[in-house]
């Protein structure tokens, strides 16, 4: 009884997203130390409230563009740098249309399905300039998709003037709000439809299969009849048009459009929840799940220093310590270290049982 | 008469984990002389020249040079001794000038500044002296390749090299470049420099080297003067095959005559600049075609011109007696090909993808994204073929990586017969496979052409060739040079094809 008890633990630590999952746990009960109400719930209007509630809600934009670098990443084998600042564009756009030049108004402008579509369609053209930069001319992904990481706030300047586009409608703040009786906040619904909806293209066609097969040998895949060039460029619109989809949400937060701001750093983030999800950051096989996991570990860990009452201005140097400690974990020159002691220690067990039975 | 030996390598032994690359190989390069290194890929060739060069410690032997004994522990330290390398690949910074590169890391000084006026100065009577025409200031990047592998040479002659080696140095250069860098050769071999040529092009052994000596799997087959040596004798040596006892196989083969049947494959003037020459080739239904020539002469190239693997970028191809237009490998594969390629590791295998996953993936890609296909269906053809061929595999969901080679090629003969071609491509598909999985790799060749599909057969082993093809093309230097059927197999015959020139007119 207690063998097979063992064996099923041991399948439950080898699986993939054992170290992630663990990783965000022990982020979530080292709160406990000095919060120790972390994970108190409480509800007003129908609507949740709580420390663990707000690491929920303000992970939504990480979790979006983390799901799309981890195709990017799988693809291509290098990052898209850009998306914080695409972010930025899209809601440039989105607020801009809104807002119809203005730079406040208090009705829209415009209606809002048309902000919301032209900053996607600016968004996933952001991406398909990546897309083209990396599939078709050869560029390094960090470095063609640099490009836009340093233009794309001038870019969103330029849409919007010079100035902070302020959209101070209800009907647009609220998606980045909440609303009585949903439980969550809105932004919340977002990060889960845009998981749901890759998810499920992933698995109801072979996109998964052919970013995977790409990643991990281009050559290959040429020969086997994939289009290499076009599902990386598949990729890059896809990354775009889910920093579009955060853009606008983050926009929504603020019902403005901060150049300046939004999405500032977030690619970082991203890049980080993709590699603590378990997933190589050189191309091939990818999780979703994992970087998703790795997204609410950032964002607990944000919460988690803010909740220790550390100020934002040293909030790096502690999270930088943290993600050292977690990288490392998940390192294979770590995870060699451990099995190599497993292995040991399974020797001197065996030795030992050897003894005892002759 | 042999005191003008300069070179002289004695029972070199090399050993890597599992193999012996090189057996007791003796090597005697003479003063004043161009002397071939040839050899099959996997012969010792270039383990020989980096023994010589330090690159690697050798097991067994000795190096004698000019009369002493030396040992090379770095390229660097061959170099003092006198001995130079110059690559196929430039190994020169293609930023700096002429002057620069040739001084590099050795430039005139006055006053511990560098001296560029010398340095421009003693270029200058450098390149004239061997009658290479460019301005010591000129940016290496502006100059042709062949300029470039000259001014190699230049920069190893003017730091007193005695013995040249010129690995491959001819293989990117053309027709006029080549002839070019022959009379520079022979200019230093008139001024006593002992020259090593590396090289797949049996036309350039004979036009310019004095010697050749044969390696074969690590060992040394003998050292010929080229005038007393036939090229299809030289052939003969580099396969490992003695010219008399051949022709025995041929009544092993007679009794399978392939019935003609309606062409599968029609090429006219296909061609891919730079690899293959425009050719013309017909494949009809149900038969075994092979592709023979040393490596490097352009039969993979063929195929991959036809494949759409290199675009193809003259000529006409039908297929099925239908005009197609090959783009890329899909075209191909919607046409009904399938192609095997000659590097698994590079080109075949995906190699963290399962074995359900390589066996499915071009099936799947021939499909299309938006029509994927049920893992019921995938578990099937995977377990179908898994069984088929015998594909050793903990399980389907074995990633492919962790199979033995034989076990990873026979995944993507089953990848392709999945998508039910009619042509198959199979490069080299026995290469490194151990003898049983050969023998059932030849016999399902032969089966399937049995069942109507049409094969393209490639491979270094000419008895492997003739126990399984009816027909077979001859490619040499990038050209496709003949066809051989009937009572022309016979392995006498495709060596002379292979080798050209002195003996047959082909």
């Amino acid at each position: 009884m207690s063998e097979q008890k063992k064996f099923h633990w041991s399948s439950i630590t080898r699986h993939h997203l054992f170290l992630p999952i663990m990783c965000l746990i022990v982020v979530l009960l080292s709160n406990l130390i000095k919060t120790p109400d972390f994970f108190a719930i409480s509800m007003r209007d129908g609507v949740l409230y709580g420390y663990i509630i707000d690491v929920i809600n303000r992970a939504s934009e990480l979790v979006i563009l983390a799901v799309g670098m981890t195709l990017v990443t799988a693809a291509s084998g290098g990052q898209d740098i850009s998306v914080g600042a695409v972010m930025a564009v899209a809601a440039a756009v989105c607020c801009q249309i809104l807002s119809g030049g203005q730079t406040s108004v208090d009705a829209f402008q415009n209606p809002l399905i048309l902000g919301v579509l032209a900053a996607l369609a600016a968004a996933a053209l952001c991406g398909a300039f990546n897309g083209y930069l990396v599939a078709h001319l050869h560029i390094q992904p960090m470095v063609a998709t640099l490009i836009l990481y340093t233009a794309g706030r001038g870019i969103a300047q330029l849409v919007t003037g010079g100035q902070i586009t302020y959209v101070r409608v209800g009907a647009y703040s609220m998606w980045g709000g909440a609303l009585p009786h949903m439980l969550f906040p809105l932004p919340v619904f977002f990060a889960v439809a845009v998981v749901l909806i890759v998810s499920l293209i992933l698995k109801k066609s072979a996109l998964g299969l052919y970013i995977e097969s790409v990643g991990i040998n281009s050559s290959s895949s040429r020969l086997v009849g994939l289009n290499a060039k076009r599902i990386k460029m598949i990729t890059y619109i896809i990354c775009g048009l889910l920093a579009g989809i955060a853009g606008f949400v983050a926009s929504s937060r603020i019902y403005s459009a901060d150049a300046n701001n939004i999405g500032l750093n977030l690619e970082m983030d991203a890049i980080l929840a993709v590699a603590l999800g378990g997933n190589i950051l050189s191309g091939g096989k990818f999780s979703i799940a994992g970087s998703v996991i790795g997204a609410y570990t950032i964002q607990a860990l944000t919460t988690t220093l803010y909740a220790m009452n550390v100020s934002s201005d040293q909030l790096p140097v502690y999270k930088a310590i943290v993600v050292v400690i977690i990288v490392t974990l998940q390192s294979p020159v770590f995870q060699k270290f451990i099995n190599n002691q497993r292995a040991k220690r399974a020797v001197k067990r065996g030795q030992t049982n050897g003894g005892a039975v002759v | 008469m042999e005191n003008n030996i300069v070179l002289e390598m004695k029972g070199i032994d090399k050993l890597f984990p599992g193999v012996k690359a090189l057996q007791n190989v003796d090597f005697t390069l003479r003063q004043g002389e161009i002397h071939a290194l040839m050899g099959e890929n996997g012969a010792g060739k270039s383990t020989l020249i980096k023994v010589l060069t330090g690159v690697y410690p050798m097991d067994g032997g000795e190096i004698i040079m000019e009369g002493k004994s030396i040992v090379n522990h770095s390229p660097e330290q061959a170099q003092e001794n006198g001995i130079s390398t110059v690559y196929q690949e430039i190994t020169l910074c293609p930023n700096l000038s002429v002057a620069e590169n040739l001084f590099i890391g050795r430039e005139p000084r006055k006053a511990g500044f560098i001296d560029w006026k010398a340095m421009n100065k003693r270029s200058a009577e450098l390149l004239e002296n061997l009658d290479i025409h460019v301005a010591p200031a000129q940016e290496l990047d502006e100059c042709s390749i062949a300029v470039q592998q000259m001014i190699a040479i230049a920069r190893a002659v003017d730091m007193k090299c005695r013995v040249l080696i010129l690995d491959e140095p001819t293989s990117s250069l053309d027709d006029d470049e080549v002839e070019k860098l022959f009379v520079l050769m022979n200019k230093l071999k008139a001024q006593g420099v002992g020259i090593i040529f590396v090289t797949h092009f049996l036309e350039q052994v004979y036009a310019v080297c004095d010697r050749i000596t044969v390696l074969r799997n690590g060992e040394l087959v003998g050292e010929y003067t080229t005038k007393e040596l036939p090229r299809y004798q030289l052939v003969a040596k580099m396969m490992g095959k003695d010219f008399d006892d051949l022709a025995d196989i041929k009544s092993e083969h007679a009794g399978k005559p392939h019935a003609a049947g309606a062409p599968v494959i029609e090429a006219t003037g296909i061609g891919h600049k730079g690899t293959i020459r425009p050719f013309d080739l017909t494949v009809e239904k149900g038969e075994v075609i092979g592709l023979t020539g040393l490596l490097g002469s352009g039969r993979s190239e063929l195929v991959r011109a036809i494949y759409g693997a290199d675009k193809a970028d003259s000529g006409t191809l039908k297929v099925n007696g239908k005009q197609a237009k090959i783009n890329a490998p899909i075209d191909a594969m919607q046409q009904g090909m399938a192609y095997l390629p000659e590097d698994r590791k590079r080109d075949g295998i995906i190699a963290d993808l399962s074995v359900r996953e390589n066996i499915i993936i071009a099936l799947q890609a021939k499909r299309g994204m938006f029509h994927p296909m049920s893992r019921k269906e995938m578990d099937e053809a995977a377990d179908k073929y898994i069984d088929m061929l015998q594909i050793k595999t903990a399980s389907r969901e074995t990633p492919i990586k962790s199979l033995s080679g034989g076990n990873q090629q026979k995944c993507i003969i089953g990848r392709w017969l999945l998508t039910n071609p009619d042509f198959l491509i199979l490069d080299e598909p026995t290469r490194g496979i151990d003898i049983g999985t050969k023998t059932e790799i030849q016999k399902l060749v032969l089966d399937l052409a049995d069942k109507g599909m049409s094969v393209a057969f490639i491979s270094s082993e000419i008895e492997e060739m003739l126990r399984t093809c009816s027909r077979m093309a001859v490619l040499r230097d990038g050209k496709k040079v003949g066809e051989l059927s009937g009572s022309d197999l016979t392995q006498d015959k495709i060596m002379q094809t292979i080798a050209g020139g002195d003996k047959t007119n082909v």
